[in-house]
């Protein structure tokens, strides 16, 4: 089972080896990772993913919560907003750039740039969307991709602190 | 004043008398600083002996030991004092000098990346990057050290840091908003805690090194009466119960006797107070106590089912939920099952083969007969498992081991500290002969300082532990394990060191020598020539379950 796990840590240098270095030591697989400030001055918010059993999650959150510079830990899988942000570079000629941009329309895509048989596109949105923009894409040629990593949030009026 | 003065008054802040260190150009500022201190400074001959001997010092005071080093070699000569105390969460800062601030990261001579390094071996360490951070830092590392779940703490100090002028103000409080340990326990769990022990035919009290740490042995050996229950502990958790105490059952484990493996086998309850299940205490972990429900008492809620799994968890500190728990049970003997027990420990006691050579376990007995209130420090191997089968230890604080990590070399540093706090005491390290070599420098510092500790040495002339298995699981085949030696007097070394040496190769001479040991003015080394070929039984064989151990035949 993937988990998505949101922690706020305080901002201090070498607080991102501390929490890679525990998901390597005890043998956790990270599948993505993306780090941010937040509103509040010092404090940064880590958005993990991570895939295993029950227990495995529940060690995670424990040892997440055991390193003095993680402020808050909490499993926000279920009932959650998340997104990713994904830009893509692909091959793009004079002949097929109106086709791609009709599909980029329809997943709500930006571009970005456009060079002459290139463009970068911006897409945002869970990780299938993203995966389904990007097979789409595949039939013209991907020349890069580059994504964020899942940030998300639990729904309603609570708030992580 | 200079940060090297700020480090030298906030460690007088946080009470410190004693830091055991080895100094070097990085740290040579602090060291100046420390000159002009009441705090006494004892210079060890290796940094790995500093962090073993304030690892002691803290395992015999319950207050954090402090050890200093150098940037480079002497920082990683640290890292194995670290990772020992970090295994067995002791409560130690180290304060290591690290190269100037510009010269991080050029690979400038004697710089070492001792906060990467250290990382996954210390509860929490820090790189100094502001003079003005001193005070505060140097509060955080001890209440981080010495709080909750404690551990090792390391401050690396680059040398302009040292250098620079700060103000100094002391932070009264500490601000760490991601560091807040759980000390009561939940009033539910407890009395659901409490409903399940009442109902239990066959209780055990399994109790760990968390009790020692948390001072609450006179709670845990209340509780066991007022069940009334025995109790079975770790290795580290020696001392949790006075082992004279008829509701004692020793330690359990690989090595434990019989009947407490037995006892815990068969149990229909285990209250388990801060001890982690570690997989030389449970055996084959999958067949560990079959009928057993668990409540498991622990300050660090990762411990909680980590490796078996608990009915009822209870987080927070193991004085004060026992304190409560204990006043919700009512005492109810349970006839037939302290009828089994007793009957286990009458029909597999300890024992070994008495052929008239000279046997460790022997020599172990008149020791504890010579001096039952000693504080006993082991090494690693085959010394260390008799030593905590036949030294009946009465109180908490006064077996003193490297149980998690399992440090050859720690027990002669490790005795150091303990004797530095407790000079009036008489502190024993029961050691190997392999053990011994790996800190024997030692000796040198024992004589400097008049540090009179006794070091047993169970001399096989073996790395008896492997030796043991190779004998046992590897057809004989005892590859690297023989220490030829049998030129090598440790009475002579003791000697050139300034030391008194002595050596015993009967049993008739054991007596007399550990009393003469004892009165002697000086450290003393003893070289026991032991029967070679002794093992260590009972033997929970690696891999199997508690009650599949194996003897001897005697
Ligand atoms: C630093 C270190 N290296 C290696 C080991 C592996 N080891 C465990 S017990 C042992 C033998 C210890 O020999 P000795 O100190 O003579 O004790 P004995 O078992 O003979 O009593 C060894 C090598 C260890 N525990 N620690
Ligand atoms: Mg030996």
């Amino acid at each position: 089972m993937r988990h998505t796990i949101a922690a706020l840590v305080e901002d201090k240098p070498g607080v991102l080896a501390r929490v890679a270095g525990l998901f390597r030591r005890r043998g956790f697989n990270i599948e993505s990772l993306a780090v941010g400030v937040t509103e509040k001055e010092g404090i940064s918010r880590m958005t993990i993913v991570v895939s295993g059993d029950d227990r495995t999650i529940e060690q995670v959150t424990k040892q997440l919560n055991k390193l003095i510079d993680v402020v808050k830990v909490s499993d926000v899988s279920a009932n959650s907003v998340d997104r990713e942000l994904a830009l893509i570079k692909v091959s793009a000629s004079p002949q097929n750039r109106a086709e791609i941009i009709e599909i980029a329309n329809i997943f709500r895509a930006r571009i970005v740039d456009v060079a002459r048989d290139s463009m970068i596109i911006e897409v945002t949105g869970d990780e299938d969307k993203i995966g389904a923009f990007i097979d789409l894409m595949r039939q013209y040629g991907i020349k890069e991709v580059a994504r964020t990593g899942k940030i998300a949030m639990q729904r309603g009026a609570r708030s992580l602190e | 004043m200079r940060g090297a003065d700020a480090i030298v008054k906030a460690l007088e802040m946080e009470g410190v008398k004693h830091i055991f260190g080895i100094p070097g150009g990085a740290i040579i500022e602090v060291y100046d600083a420390l000159f002009d201190s009441g705090i006494k400074h004892i210079l060890t001959r290796h940094e790995q002996a500093a962090v073993h001997a304030a690892d002691g010092y803290a395992r015999a005071t319950g207050r954090v030991g402090v050890a200093f080093a150098t940037s480079g070699p002497g920082a990683t000569n640290t890292v194995t004092g670290i990772a020992t105390a970090y295994m067995d969460s002791s409560p130690v800062v180290v304060m290591t000098g690290q190269v100037a601030r510009a010269l991080i990261g050029n690979d400038a001579f004697q710089e070492a990346d001792i906060t990467g390094i250290t990382m996954p071996v210390t509860k929490h360490n820090y790189l100094v990057t502001d003079e003005s951070e001193i005070p505060r830092i140097v509060r955080e590392a001890f209440h981080i050290a010495g709080t909750g779940r404690p551990g090792p703490v390391l401050i690396d100090l680059p040398k302009d840091v040292t250098t620079a002028e700060i103000e100094f103000d002391y932070p009264e409080k500490v601000n760490l908003p991601g560091y807040k340990p759980k000390y009561s326990g939940h009033p539910r769990q407890i009395k659901r805690a409490a409903e399940l022990i009442m109902k239990a035919e066959r209780p055990v009290i399994l109790a760990g090194g968390g009790v020692i740490l948390s001072n609450a042995s006179e709670e845990l050996t209340k509780l066991a009466e007022s069940i009334p229950a025995y109790v079975a502990t770790s290795l580290m958790g020696k001392g949790a119960i006075s082992e004279t105490h008829p509701l004692s059952l020793g330690f359990v484990g690989m090595h434990g006797a019989k009947y407490a493996n037995y006892a815990v086998q068969e149990s229909d309850l285990i209250i388990a107070v801060g001890i982690r299940f570690s997989d030389r205490t449970t055996g084959r972990v999958s067949d560990f106590a079959p009928d057993a429900r668990i409540i498991q008492i622990d300050i660090d809620p990762a411990e909680i089912g980590k490796n078996v799994g608990v009915e009822i968890p209870i987080v927070g500190d193991a004085k004060l939920i026992l304190g409560e728990l204990i006043r919700h049970i009512n005492y109810r003997r349970r006839k037939e099952w302290e009828e089994r027990i007793e009957g286990w420990k009458r029909d597999y006691p300890l024992r070994f083969r008495d052929d008239g050579g000279l046997k460790p376990q022997y020599i172990i007995q008149k020791i504890w007969e010579t001096q039952p209130d000693a504080i006993v420090t082991t090494e690693v191997g085959q010394n260390q498992m008799w030593a905590a089968q036949y030294f009946k230890v009465k109180r908490p604080r006064q077996f003193i081991t490297s149980g998690g990590l399992g440090t050859m070399g720690f027990g002669f540093p490790a005795a150091m500290g303990v004797k530095t706090a407790f000079p009036e005491k008489q502190v024993v390290d029961i050691a190997g002969d392999g053990s011994f070599l790996m800190n024997i420098q030692e000796l040198a510092t024992c004589v400097d300082f008049g540090i009179n500790v006794r070091v047993m040495v169970l001399n096989n002339m073996f790395l008896g532990m492997v030796r043991q298995w190779q004998e046992l699981f590897y057809d004989e085949r005892y590859s690297a394990t023989c220490l030829k030696c049998k030129e090598m007097s440790f009475e002579k070394i003791a000697e050139g060191f300034g030391a008194v040496g002595m050596t015993v190769e009967k049993p008739s001479e054991v007596e007399d020598a550990l009393k003469e040991a004892f009165e002697i003015d000086a450290p003393v080394v003893i070289d026991f020539r032991v029967d070679r070929l002794e093992n260590v039984y009972p033997m929970v064989p690696a891999g199997a379950a508690l009650h599949e151990i194996i003897d001897e035949e005697v």
